[in-house]
């Protein structure tokens, strides 16, 4: 067993990023995911070398990714919801230059400045795009601290296997709150030189040109088509998630992240009443686990879908199931957490007493 | 089994650590464990607190708003935690600095004069252990031993010196904690 420690999630995930060898972190302070800079600012340079840097805001710390990634760097960042608002641009860009990074939402509740409290809103954001064009990103959603620290090193991987921005969305009580965590070993920093990176013109061969402007149409449509089969092999490839208690199950409670664990014991709290509920935890939000809804939709009565907002993975739930069975949304919004008594109450309003 | 506490007092007056301590302790006893902060735009002279859980099984959410047991430092803890302790669910607080005691007639109710016994340990800073000592003989969450380990866990090594002060301070509080029962009016 590796080092265990009682941590913060944006601690955690900050150990996780020194600890997997990441060569760059620019980032700008933002309630609740401060914590990330400020830990990396007092232990990571020290340690492995790596760069840390709080820039000018948070246009400048997505451009100093897009730069950092283009020379082959692991470069990360990290922000909640109105500062990641202001990386869609950068986002876009990455994307469509086809580079990988890292960087994770600690979503607190909006719109616009909003509230500190954690909150599910930015759900559309990073699963559907968010910055303009055509484009996705793969997003990871963890449920606890643990996961916090582990989606680094497999957010990088993923990064760098597909050359595509990787988002971790969380949201602000998975940053704030201390749990037990396992720490990974510490990797090295490693150079590796890509095909891709711009680190000077190769002797025998061409140069290298890192951009995302294509003026002529079907220059520009090539691109499109390589993006569009890399999410198709994302789909086929990367699709993860979570499940318990589908073989007897005539209903499905799920949620995302920290609202899965809620929906989890509303699930035991359900199943004490005789009532046979399952449960999945999407841990992609893209690739979205449509298959697995698919399968269970054949069989049950209905899906109920919790949110921390006002019903969005709901659509992706929605779309998978195609009709099959009822879905039905219960989500609360703002900041506020919905708790499990709340939950099955919904459940039983809309599934039991109707019927 | 799920215990769900929350410390709350001054800013400064050691409330996030007190729940570190025990979140510590938890692990060390392979219990599962999550510790919230109120972290928020919080008025000079109000109450800073934290929210520990411990269990056997996985804690579904880490924000709660009844709890089995309350452990108030100040008055304004006092008066804004004692409708958040569930019925038949602990309620301990500290006398030194208490104008208005709690009067709830279904739960349990606990006191002792923290304050002054830090007074006598010559250590004004040891407040939150003497607390975190009367919590501990009241709810028996984890072991005094594992206490111990979480402290030598959350304190640097160069203020390791003062570990037996803070093993004092604990011991006195879980000595010192009377059941208190609030007069009618």
């Amino acid at each position: 067993m590796g080092e265990v420690r009682l941590m913060k999630g944006n601690e955690a995930l900050a150990e996780a990023a020194i600890r997997a060898g990441v060569d760059a972190y620019f980032g700008y302070p933002i309630t609740p995911q401060s914590e990330v800079i400020e830990y990396l600012s007092r232990e990571a340079t020290k340690r492995t070398g790596m760069l840390v840097l709080q820039a000018e805001s948070e246009i400048g710390a997505i451009n100093m990714i897009y730069g950092a990634a283009g020379c082959g760097k692991k470069a990360m960042s990290t922000s909640s919801s109105p500062g990641i608002s202001l990386m869609q641009e950068g986002l876009s860009y990455i994307a469509s230059a086809e580079l990988p990074c890292l960087v994770a939402n600690i979503n607190r509740g909006g719109p616009g400045l909003g509230t500190i409290q954690p909150a599910q809103g930015d759900y559309f954001q990073a699963v559907k795009g968010g910055g303009h064009g055509d484009y996705r990103l793969l997003v990871l959603a963890p449920y606890n601290v643990q996961e916090m620290a582990d989606f680094v090193k497999l957010g990088f991987e993923l990064a760098f296997k597909y050359r595509n921005p990787v988002m971790i969305l969380a949201d602000g009580a998975l940053g704030q709150m201390m749990e037990k965590v396992e720490l990974p070993p510490q990797e090295p920093r490693v150079h590796i030189e890509y095909p891709w990176a711009t680190t000077g013109k190769p002797k025998d061969g061409p140069r290298r040109v890192i951009t995302s402007l294509h003026i002529e149409p079907e220059k520009m449509e090539e691109i499109n088509l390589r993006l569009q089969a890399k999410y198709k092999k994302m789909e086929e490839e990367e699709v993860r998630y979570q499940a318990k208690n589908l073989e007897d199950a005539e209903y499905i409670f799920t949620a995302f992240g920290l609202v899965s664990r809620i929906a989890l014991k509303a699930m035991d709290l359900g199943r004490q009443k005789g009532y046979k509920i399952g449960w999945i935890r999407p841990i992609t939000l893209f690739p979205f686990p449509k298959k697995i809804f698919a399968e269970v939709s054949e069989k049950v009565k209905g899906i109920l879908d919790v949110e921390m907002n006002s019903g969005q993975m709901v659509e992706d739930v929605k779309l998978a199931v195609c009709g099959n069975t009822r879905v039905e949304f219960y989500g609360r919004m703002g900041g506020v957490i919905p708790t499990p008594d709340e939950i099955l109450a919904y459940f039983e309003k809309m599934f039991i007493k109707g019927e | 089994m799920t215990h769900e506490s929350v410390f709350s007092g001054f800013g400064g007056q050691g409330v996030l650590t007190m729940g570190m301590i025990l979140g510590y302790a938890a692990i060390f006893e392979g219990k599962e464990v999550t510790w919230m902060p109120s972290y928020g735009p919080e008025m000079r002279g109000g109450t800073a607190n934290c929210i520990t859980i411990v269990s056997d099984e996985m804690i579904s959410s880490p924000i709660i708003s009844k709890f089995d047991t309350v452990v108030a430092l100040n008055q304004p803890s006092i008066d804004k935690f004692e409708k958040a302790v569930k019925p038949g669910g602990n309620f301990i607080y500290d006398t030194t600095t208490t104008l208005r005691h709690p009067t709830r007639q279904d739960i349990n109710i606990y006191n002792l004069p923290a304050g002054d016994i830090t007074v006598e340990l010559k250590n004004t800073k040891v407040l939150n252990m003497v607390m975190l000592g009367a919590f501990l003989k009241i709810t028996n969450v984890v072991k005094i031993e594992s206490i111990w380990k979480g402290l030598e866990a959350m304190l640097p090594e160069r203020y390791h010196k003062l570990i037996p002060l803070n093993q004092e301070a604990f011991m006195r509080g879980y000595n010192t904690v009377t059941a208190y029962k609030p007069v009618l009016v």
